[in-house]
């Protein structure tokens, strides 16, 4: 249940950043932000700060070189709030 | 022969008028885009009044993506990309497909420092040990070329896509620049133009060095008083204008409107020589930017039947209009029409010369010389090389034939640009 939540507030994070030809649907646990969801990389650093924000952790430069697909991100999530607890 | 280039499209973003129409008509009933700014009385500086182009959020929207909008603080990026699009759909140009940019178009858009704004944000995170929560956008916003960068990707451009910076003169020596390129062949079509960001921290400098007005807070719209004799100083503006440049073949081949022809143009510097000085121009190199853009122009001296002049509201009106006179040989009532745009928008910074070329391309579309705004009392100085009747107080109904422009900026370097009505043969 936890998961499913986490799981749309990240495509909320994540939809700004898509480009116009992709759409909300196409995020699945499995995507790649870069090479499926074709998000600029640019833009990842970006996606870490509204993460941040959004769940109240903060995330180090290995998490977000470990961050490539939407699994990666809601692991990372998962890991950080167990570790605030 | 020079390939010849004419002006297909025209954008603005003026502290008078956003868009072309509202723009217009503000010079013809000479309405003032000056106004009080509290939060530079707020801030104690001497000036609390300028030039700012009026905004709303939802027109915002119109031009930039829910993505760029998020952070976007940077003011001088917002009204170079309105203006800059909006020239380009003037020219009744599309914006490149998605996979293939346009090969034969560039831009050339120019400014002073961009994003200022932005940069105090990100400085303000970075003194505070937080440089990581600067995001992806501190860098494009802040950037000069930031605009030029911005518009190119809007707009698909595969041509040169570049940032010019020559203070006051940028956006009359960028159109300059984008006239020799497409005459020497590497481009059809250049989008030109510059912009300036708004607010305290772009203004408080001049304030400083004590050349703003202090004494018209109370009574903006007749602050900015070009080439009258109780002129006290310029105005800070903001905004952006851009113009189309185009071969006129390319422009003919498309049917595009054509609202002047560009015949030339010349930029120089005084070297900070002479009279000449990091903050005042040397007339002789003025004069000679003025002779040299008619050469390079074609046009004789006497051809020249209206000047859209730099005049700031400073002392140096007058010698600036004595520059033209000695420059074209000509006084009294010979002297061609005169007008000055920061009446109505004060001092644009970076912007007033590409702000100031749209206001003067304008009086060819309307068959109008707009009138200048708070210099009822015209300079003792000027009335001695001028006749009254040559500054019309009061919008004219005039075609003008050849038009002059020139800006000049600190670092004493100069611009001056020659327009032409273009008539179909």
């Amino acid at each position: 249940m936890a998961d499913d939540q986490r799981l749309a507030q990240l495509k909320d994070i994540v939809s700004i950043y898509l480009p116009e030809d992709v759409s909300v649907e196409a995020i699945g646990k499995d995507s790649s932000f870069v090479n499926e969801l074709n998000i600029n990389s640019a833009n990842l650093v970006d996606i870490v700060l509204d993460v941040e924000d959004t769940f109240g952790i903060r995330l180090e430069n290995e998490d977000m070189d470990k961050m490539q697909t939407v699994r990666d991100a809601l692991n990372i999530i998962d890991q950080k709030l167990q570790d605030k607890k | 022969m020079k390939r010849r280039v004419v002006v297909t499209g025209l954008g603005i973003c003026a502290p008078n008028g956003v868009g072309l129409s509202n723009f217009c008509n503000s010079l013809i009933k000479g309405i003032s885009g000056i106004s009080f700014h509290k939060d530079l009385a707020d801030l104690g500086l001497g000036c609390q009044i300028a030039g700012k182009p009026e905004i709303t959020e939802s027109l915002k929207e119109s031009y930039f993506t829910a993505l760029q909008l998020r952070g976007l603080n940077s003011s001088g990026l917002v009204y170079g990309v309105m203006a800059g699009t909006d020239a380009w759909l003037d020219a009744g140009l599309d914006k490149a497909d998605r996979d293939q940019p346009d090969w034969d178009s560039g831009i050339l858009f120019g400014t002073g420092i961009l994003g200022i704004d932005k940069l105090r944000e990100s400085i303000y995170l970075i003194d505070d040990n937080n440089a990581r929560r600067l995001g992806s956008n501190s860098v494009m916003q802040t950037m000069a070329s930031g605009i030029s960068a911005y518009l190119g990707g809007i707009l698909g451009c595969g041509n040169q896509v570049t940032t010019n910076s020559s203070a006051c003169a940028t956006g009359t020596e960028g159109a300059i620049m984008g006239v020799e390129r497409i005459r020497s062949g590497k481009a059809q079509r250049m989008l030109v133009g510059s912009c300036s960001d708004s607010g305290p921290y772009i203004w408080g400098g001049f304030d400083a060095m004590r050349i703003l007005p202090s004494n018209y807070n109370g009574k903006p719209e007749e602050a900015s008083r070009p080439m009258s004799a109780s002129a006290s100083g310029f105005v800070p503006g903001s905004g952006a204008g851009a113009m189309v440049l185009e071969s006129l073949d390319s422009a003919l081949e498309r049917g595009a409107k054509i609202y002047a022809e560009v015949l030339g143009g010349a930029v120089n510097s005084g070297g900070q020589r002479g009279t000449g000085s990091m903050t005042a121009p040397n007339s002789q190199a003025v004069q000679r930017c003025i002779l040299e853009a008619l050469m390079d122009a074609g046009v004789k001296k006497s051809e020249v039947d209206v000047i859209n002049g730099h005049l700031t509201a400073t002392s140096k009106d007058a010698e600036e209009i004595r520059n033209w006179s000695e420059a074209l040989e000509c006084s009294g009532e010979d002297f061609p029409f005169i007008n000055a745009t920061k009446g109505l928008v004060g001092h644009c910074l970076a912007a007033a010369g590409s702000v100031e070329c749209v206001a003067a391309l304008l009086q060819f579309r309307e068959g109008l010389v707009f009138g200048n705004r708070n210099c009822q009392d015209i300079h003792p100085d000027i009335l001695k090389l001028v006749d009254a009747s040559r500054i019309p107080q009061k919008t004219i109904s005039y075609q003008p034939k050849i038009m002059a422009k020139a800006s000049f900026g600190f670092g004493d370097v100069n611009a001056c640009i020659i327009f032409k009505d273009y008539k179909e043969i």
